[in-house]
């Protein structure tokens, strides 16, 4: 049985439809992220999943339960990490663990907990004095310290350092590999293509494209190679020696509509050489996620908002500045 | 199958969880047990306030003020400030989807107000008592008296706490505690005040419990009619108001 089933979401606020139309399942054991720029409707799908927002229409039913009606059968079961806060300033981690521990008849043991989110020599400090990342940790530990079945985690590695990102992705993976049904959301690209088994991409509250991160690299044509070169080369000149059509898709950025042969690339390498133009950086064949991403999110002059919203953009600046991209 | 814990346990964890956070923040220590002590003291000892007609040692006045106060302070400001943050910080918000429920994190802070008030009555009334005051035979009226306070106060402070951010409901509530205990007949008489200023300090609730209080441990004649109407309006009206407008996040 799928622990999680969205069949045809529709949740609006006043005027705005945040989600619109949206169906997908999740599996038992299964990593499935909704992926999408900022506010695409990722938080708001989790959250009316989790019970808190009452869709307009469509069903939601979580390991057979619906999140508003059955609520009091449901929380038992699930585990939640908020986007952020959550947790009371003055309280200690091992503190807020022993809390929700004590909610439970069968809950992992606190101290043991700390550790595994590398919390154990913050012990004793109390929430505000601890960085983001350490907060989103303790936020991840409080989602899991209850065995939940489902575990829905709200842009789990925002604003966390890349030792810290490591060590959240082995404890997902852990839970995936518990049996765990874990529910990402992420406007990461990088983090979905490592850590999901399954990825829904969202746009303006519609999924536009799912599958595992190689099917959705795989999907979109592969006849295209993009290379980097110095700015305003003679595009006609290069097409015409490879015979096909080349733009520059962004000052410096190439791309070249031709199958990714080795003969290709030879001629473009020879023509660069010719020319005595320096090559940056050239990708044949394989699509990263981001490109799948780009193409299915927005129209091109939305897509470098999408990128700096991606990056962390204005509005987010309390999780801390985000590795550009 | 993740089950969630015996109700009972699930409470408990809760209360002491409460208890734990209100008493350890200095600055909520200092309003609820700090000042209504320092107040007691000082002008028991400092004869320089005004006391009613028929009162001889202004501690015997002071001390059901005093008490009033206290009950002020933790059930309106304390709570509030306490529960405003909780809001504002989205701890209620997780909490929603715990094991905990509605019901029982309401219980737990209605325990620990309730904790919290019975070591500021001991401690008052045990420092009162060694200033000399010595209570009357009808103090047992003061318990439901206490009871109607706490529940028109806390439903001030949560009113507050639930329709406004939380550093606005940390200011208002410090505000609003300031004129009440000027206005609340605790530690000046309400007869000193202007005539119109005591009509409307009247029809508040912090002179509704003082005078309460101070008839039925102090004087051991019975309070007015307006003033138990008053505290007990206050007492229902403030929670439902409270209850209806109360956003969880």
């Amino acid at each position: 049985m799928a622990a999680i089933v969205v069949e045809d979401l529709r949740i609006t606020y006043a005027d705005l439809v945040a989600v619109d139309g949206l169906s997908f399942d999740a599996a038992p054991g299964e990593i499935v992220a909704l992926l999408g720029p900022n506010g695409a409707g990722k938080t708001s799908t989790v959250e009316a999943i989790e019970g808190f927002r009452r869709p307009a229409s469509g069903t939601i039913r979580v390991l057979g339960l619906d999140p508003i009606a059955d609520h009091a059968a449901l929380v038992p079961r699930i585990g939640v990490m908020l986007q952020d806060g959550g947790v009371a300033t003055g309280i200690r981690p091992i503190e807020v663990l022993e809390l929700y521990a004590a909610f439970f008849s069968d809950a992992e043991d606190p101290d043991e907990l700390l550790t595994r989110v590398g919390l154990a020599d913050r012990r004793r400090s109390t929430w505000r004095q601890l960085s983001g990342g350490e907060q989103q940790r303790l936020s991840l530990a409080l989602a899991l310290v209850g065995k939940p079945e489902v575990a829905f985690l709200d842009e789990p590695t925002a604003g966390v350092d890349p030792q810290g990102r490591q060590l959240i992705r082995q404890v997902i993976t852990e839970l995936r590999d518990a049996g765990v049904c874990v529910l990402v959301t992420t406007h990461d690209l990088d983090e979905a293509e490592r850590l999901a088994d399954r990825v829904l991409i969202i746009d303006r509250g519609r999924l536009v494209a799912s599958g595992t991160p190689a099917e959705l690299m795989a999907q979109t044509g592969t006849d295209e190679i993009r290379f980097g070169a110095p700015r305003g080369i003679d595009v006609a000149a290069l097409g015409a020696a490879l015979g096909a059509s080349v733009r520059e898709a962004a000052p410096g950025e190439y791309v070249a509509t031709t199958a990714p042969t080795p003969d290709a690339v030879a001629a473009l390498t020879a023509w660069l050489a010719a020319n005595d133009l320096a090559l940056g950086d050239l990708r044949a064949g394989r699509k990263r996620l981001e490109d799948v991403f780009l193409a299915l999110t927005a129209t091109p002059s939305e897509a470098a908002a999408s990128r700096i919203a991606a990056a962390g953009g204005p509005g987010r600046s309390r999780r801390g500045a985000r590795r550009a991209r | 199958m993740s089950a969630p814990a015996p109700s009972g346990a699930i409470l408990a964890a809760q209360v002491r969880n409460e208890l734990r956070l209100s008493l350890r923040q200095g600055e909520q220590l200092l309003v609820s047990l700090g000042i209504p002590l320092l107040l007691l003291v000082f002008f028991s000892l400092v004869d320089v306030l005004p006391v009613p007609d028929g009162v001889t040692e202004p501690v015997d006045f002071l001390a059901p003020g005093i008490l009033a106060l206290a009950v002020m302070s933790t059930a309106m400001v304390s709570l509030g400030i306490g529960t405003g943050f909780d809001r504002q910080y989205k701890v209620l918000k997780r909490l929603g989807v715990s094991p905990l429920g509605r019901t029982r994190l309401v219980v737990a802070k209605i325990a620990m107000v309730l904790v919290v008030e019975a070591i500021q009555v001991v401690l008052i009334s045990a420092t009162a008592f060694a200033l000399g005051w010595r209570p009357s035979a009808t103090a047992a009226l003061a318990v439901p008296a206490v009871l109607a306070g706490t529940a028109a106060f806390a439903g001030i402070g949560l009113l507050m706490a639930g329709t406004l951010k939380g550093t606005l409901t940390l200011a208002l509530a410090n505000g609003l505690y300031l004129v009440l205990l000027l206005l609340g007949g605790m530690i000046i008489p309400l007869e000193s005040l202007p005539a119109p200023l005591e009509a409307v300090a009247r029809l508040l609730p912090a002179a509704a419990l003082s005078e309460v209080l101070g008839a039925s441990l102090t004087s051991g004649d019975a309070a007015s009619a307006q003033a138990w109407t008053v505290l007990v309006v206050w007492a229902v009206a403030a929670p439902v108001v409270a209850a209806a407008r109360f956003r969880w996040e």
